[in-house]
């Protein structure tokens, strides 16, 4: 049988109850999702529209959908966490035991990381740069869609304990060792958490490649790297940051694997093992994760901010320079995770003042936002909203962030509820409003009809009390000696309970906003009709995206647009001479488009890799060999493909040109 | 909609944020806030750093955020009497100024930074007129050992010194790792198997600190805390005669026993140690073949 199964045995399929209930609703979800496809018969549109697409757009899309279910995954994890920290307090224990509650917060954040905040922006960062580039695919459209397999694979392993059996790590999000190592975690929990951040980090590797060669490589015509539009710009020093951090991640997630698979010795405590060289190795990578994620956000803001002041975007250089610096000391502060391991106070204050330097050319982003909307004229639309609520809170927390950035000060709050507060703060106050603003800002551009304004507005300010709500008492229960992941306290910490209450109280609110998330989109395609834009450019853009109508046809952009200057589409429409490709006065002329096929390839590379993935986690040989073989074999097949692209005709172009509403 | 239901909308949260930093000040005048409320010498200085970085920054971003209301007020559509300059972009002047001003408080901060790391390294020997005494500190799972290499004593999950003379905690771990910290007294370095860290603290006055590791470790994790008190010398010497007339010696049996996992673990005394006790729990991991 262990041949056959490996580790896998009945015993480790799911008995308790957080696990039977997660398989069950696991299971009656893809069985409603299977009897809808099926009472519709969709199953050839879905697979033939969708599943196997290489348009980034619709990519694009599928990332989204799957961020967005990982972030109910997420959510329902917080709650959970903040329901036990809310009860177990004194005598009572809670409704969770120790190794639950660690198995839900190492999930929570495993998954709110990898699969929700990443998995948004690489969404939006499909969808949008081609069309801001003016270009009609990303560099690699087969990578494209692998590197969205693999994200799916991963999300799909991170969530297989619930299934097939087992634990799921009950680490932290980083799994240190020599916690991780096999000596204090013999479960399979830790090797879950490897494999799915293993596989999901590959196919963010891959994916950032592709944006990185699209951006450098796909420009349209005179578009020189100082006119690329911020968004893209910002993205392009994200995906360098990507390229360079993920391979850290991927060797320290090998090794550790092999500790924990062959009985190597790389991060144990014993046998010449160095546990310091994994936290380093992983900071080194969790670092500039934190600003992957991060300065994208800050290129959505840069094209919220100009549009919606009706203004240029304010000293655009500087924010160029501001992203470079950002992306540049990202990778010199890692330290700053472990000054308390005990180097040197030269070591220790130097990653301290680094830390600080970033804070100069972050608030210098700020001031250049500030300047933009200085002699603008405002719409106060809920992406602005999103903007201004971002402000307030990231500005706050990256004040808390200087301070734990003192080696001093983070002596005394280092690991605390002051931490978690902090890096909440940046995560949902920056990353997440960004991509709210980008989601609101674009949606548009992707559906032809605009969200319904007010109950965004409504959701805007249901997230932003929740999260105040949320989160200041963490600051404070940080300040009052809380440590995080504690799942338990006792009645002597005076006021502890109240707190974490409160915060909890937060977090309803936080989901309240989250429903008239749900709500306003469900509302907005009812009201589509009301809600209509048929110009291709709602807000009165001013970067290329703009330019093609919504949603965009499939080749983005018939004839690729001459770029001058660097609101290029601001440019064409206040030209609008005569002699503009995009006037229609004239009838265009159209060449054949040669675009990529669709392909299935990137669906069996990820499940081959996710059965290896599987089979490593619990041992099982064959399984293993099958999947790794699988992979190869598929990718050899797919290197004798010759026939990867097909032409759109000059009249179908034409035609497909005609039939458009709109056209600018 | 109308102007009044607006100002409603934008007061809301101004309130709620007051409200929030008011609870903040509530707590922290109750002493409940034990970061604000240091009773050592190093805690004290930890505070300080804290409050004075804070209101630092503070003397940017409290002016950041009126400029930024009196902006999002002043160019409104809505209400639009500003003048719109849609095409200025660009100022050389106010660059300049933009990246002076945060430059000058982060050039401020660096040099607080290096000084104050200098001054809170973990690793220095505090001043004072008085022999510092040594700790040696094992984080087991789940509880703290606390080793007294010079009185010959150790205890479990407790520790107690005499106030105003440094204290040399020598940490290690016999168990993944571990955080020690005592926040009224300072904190806060890793024990970590295999290793000695260092952290030095001074209590500047007598009582009872609650201490604990900060560092997932294991279904434990919320019971790694310890009590710290702080005594009069006399108080100390008592108390370390008090420990030894009990008879109940740390064998290194004891110690493999101890070594194992185990929860709610309840304070304990040992009158004596096996000598090098905590240099052999280091050496368990050094050796080339382990237990």
């Amino acid at each position: 049988m262990s041949i056959l199964f490996g580790k896998l045995t009945l015993a480790a399929l799911p008995h308790e109850w957080f696990t039977i209930a997660g398989s069950l609703s696991l299971v009656l979800g893809a069985l409603g999702v299977i009897l809808l496809l099926a009472y519709f018969k969709r199953w050839k549109w879905l697979w033939t529209q969708w599943l196997t697409s290489t348009d980034p757009k619709k990519i694009g899309i599928m990332y989204i959908v799957v961020a967005s279910a990982m972030l109910v995954r997420g959510a329902l994890d917080a709650g959970m966490i903040w329901l036990q920290q809310s009860l177990s307090v004194g005598a009572s224990q809670g409704y969770l035991s120790p190794e639950h509650f660690q198995q839900i917060f190492t999930a929570h954040g495993s998954i709110m990381i990898f699969f929700v905040t990443m998995g948004f922006l690489f969404g939006i960062m499909n969808y949008i740069i081609p069309l801001q580039i003016g270009a009609r695919d990303v560099a690699f459209p087969l990578l494209n869609t692998l590197s969205f397999w693999l994200y799916v694979a991963g999300a799909i392993l991170i969530n297989t304990f619930f299934i097939f059996g087992g634990e799921f790590a009950a680490t932290g999000w980083l799994a240190m060792p020599p916690l991780s190592e096999l000596a204090y975690s013999p479960g399979t929990g830790v090797d879950y958490w490897i494999w799915s951040l293993q596989i999901s980090g590959l196919g963010s590797l891959l994916g950032g490649v592709n944006l990185l060669v699209t951006i450098l490589k796909m420009r349209a015509p005179g578009m020189t790297l100082m006119k690329i539009p911020m968004f893209t710009w910002t993205s392009l020093c994200s995906m360098a940051l990507v390229v360079s951090a993920f391979p850290t991640l991927t060797i320290a997630l090998l090794l550790l694997s092999l500790d924990r698979t062959f009985g190597m010795h790389f991060f144990t405590s014993s046998f010449g093992g160095n546990p310091m060289m994994y936290v380093n190795l992983i900071w080194s990578w969790g670092h500039p994760e934190v600003y992957i994620l991060m300065i994208p956000a800050f290129g959505i803001y840069s094209e919220v901010v100009s549009v919606f002041s009706q203004k240029r975007l304010f000293g655009h250089t500087s924010l160029v320079v501001a992203s470079i610096i950002i992306t540049l000391l990202s990778m010199l502060v890692w330290a700053h995770h472990f000054f308390t391991m005990g180097a040197g106070a030269n070591v220790n204050a130097f990653f301290g003042i680094m830390t600080g330097i970033i804070a100069i050319p972050t608030a210098v982003q700020i001031f250049n936002w500030l300047a933009t909307m200085f002699r603008g004229k405002i719409i106060l639309h809920s992406a602005m909203y999103w903007f201004l609520g971002f402000v307030f809170t990231f500005t706050l927390g990256g004040m808390a962030g200087v301070l734990l950035g003192i080696p001093g000060v983070d002596f005394a709050l280092h690991n605390s509820l002051f931490l978690v507060a902090h890096f909440h703060t940046m995560v949902i106050g920056g990353a997440l409003f960004g991509i709210f603003a980008g989601i609101t800002y674009w949606f548009p551009k992707v559906t032809g009809f605009k969200l319904h304004e007010t109950l965004g507005k409504y959701a805007f300010w249901s997230w932003v009390i929740g999260f105040l709500v949320s989160f200041t008492p963490l600051y404070i229960l940080g300040f009052m000696g809380a440590s995080r992941r504690l799942d338990h306290y006792d009645a002597s910490q005076i006021g502890w309970q109240g707190l974490f209450i409160v915060a909890g109280f937060g977090f309803v609110i936080i989901c309240f906003g989250a429903a008239l998330q749900i709500l306003q989109i469900v509302v907005s395609i009812k009201q589509r009709k009301e809600n209509r834009d048929s110009t291709g450019d709602p807000w009165n853009g001013r970067t290329l995206e703009w330019a093609t109508s919504s949603p965009p046809p499939i080749y983005n952009f018939a004839i690729i647009p001459e770029v001058t200057t660097r609101d290029a589409f601001w440019e064409i429409k206040s030209r609008q001479s005569s002699n503009s490709p995009l006037n229609k006065s004239i009838p265009p002329q159209y060449n054949d488009i040669e675009m990529p096929k669709n392909t299935a390839m990137g669906i069996y590379i990820s499940g081959f890799i996710f059965l290896f993935g599987f089979a490593m986690i619990w041992h099982i040989v064959w399984l293993a060999v099958l999947g790794l073989v699988g992979a190869v074999i598929c990718v050899i097949v797919r290197s004798f493909d010759e026939e990867t692209e097909y032409i759109i005709p000059a009249s179908e172009v034409a035609k497909m040109e005609a039939g458009r509403a709109n056209y600018v | 909609m109308d102007i009044k239901y607006k100002k409603y909308k934008i007061i809301l949260p101004i309130a709620l944020s007051f409200a929030l930093v008011a609870l903040f000040f509530v707590l922290a005048s109750q002493g409940n806030m034990q970061v604000f409320n240091p009773k050592g010498v190093i805690a004290l200085k930890e505070r300080n750093l804290l409050v004075l970085a804070t209101l630092l920054m503070m003397t940017v971003i409290v002016p950041v955020f009126g400029i930024t209301a009196y902006i999002v007020w002043k160019y409104r559509e809505n209400h639009f009497r500003g003048d719109h300059h849609p095409d200025w972009d660009r100022s050389s002047l106010l660059a300049a100024v933009l990246w002076f001003i945060p430059s000058v408080i982060i050039a401020i901060i660096s040099v607080m930074i290096w000084q104050s790391t200098h001054d809170l390294d973990p690793y220095k020997s505090l001043e004072s007129h008085a022999e510092p005494i040594t700790i040696q500190v094992v984080a087991l799972n789940w509880k703290w050992l606390f080793i007294y290499p010079e009185q010959g004593i150790a205890t479990i999950n407790f520790v107690e010194f005499p106030k105003h003379i440094p204290v040399k905690f020598e940490l290690t771990a016999d168990a993944p790792m571990n955080t020690f910290i005592i926040p009224q007294l300072g904190g806060q370095v890793y024990a970590m198997a295999g290793m000695k860290n260092q952290l030095h603290l001074m209590a500047s006055e007598a009582g009872t600190f609650s201490g604990f590791s900060t560092e997932i470790n294991g279904k434990g994790y919320s019971q790694m805390r310890f009590v710290a008190q702080s005594v009069s010398d006399k108080e100390f010497a008592d108390w370390v005669d008090s420990v030894k007339s009990k008879k109940n010696p740390l064998t290194s049996d004891v110690y493999n026993t101890l070594a194992k996992d185990s929860l709610d673990n309840p304070v304990s005394y040992y009158s004596s140690t096996e000598p090098n006790l905590f240099h052999n729990i280091i050496m368990k991991f050094m050796a080339p073949v382990s237990n």
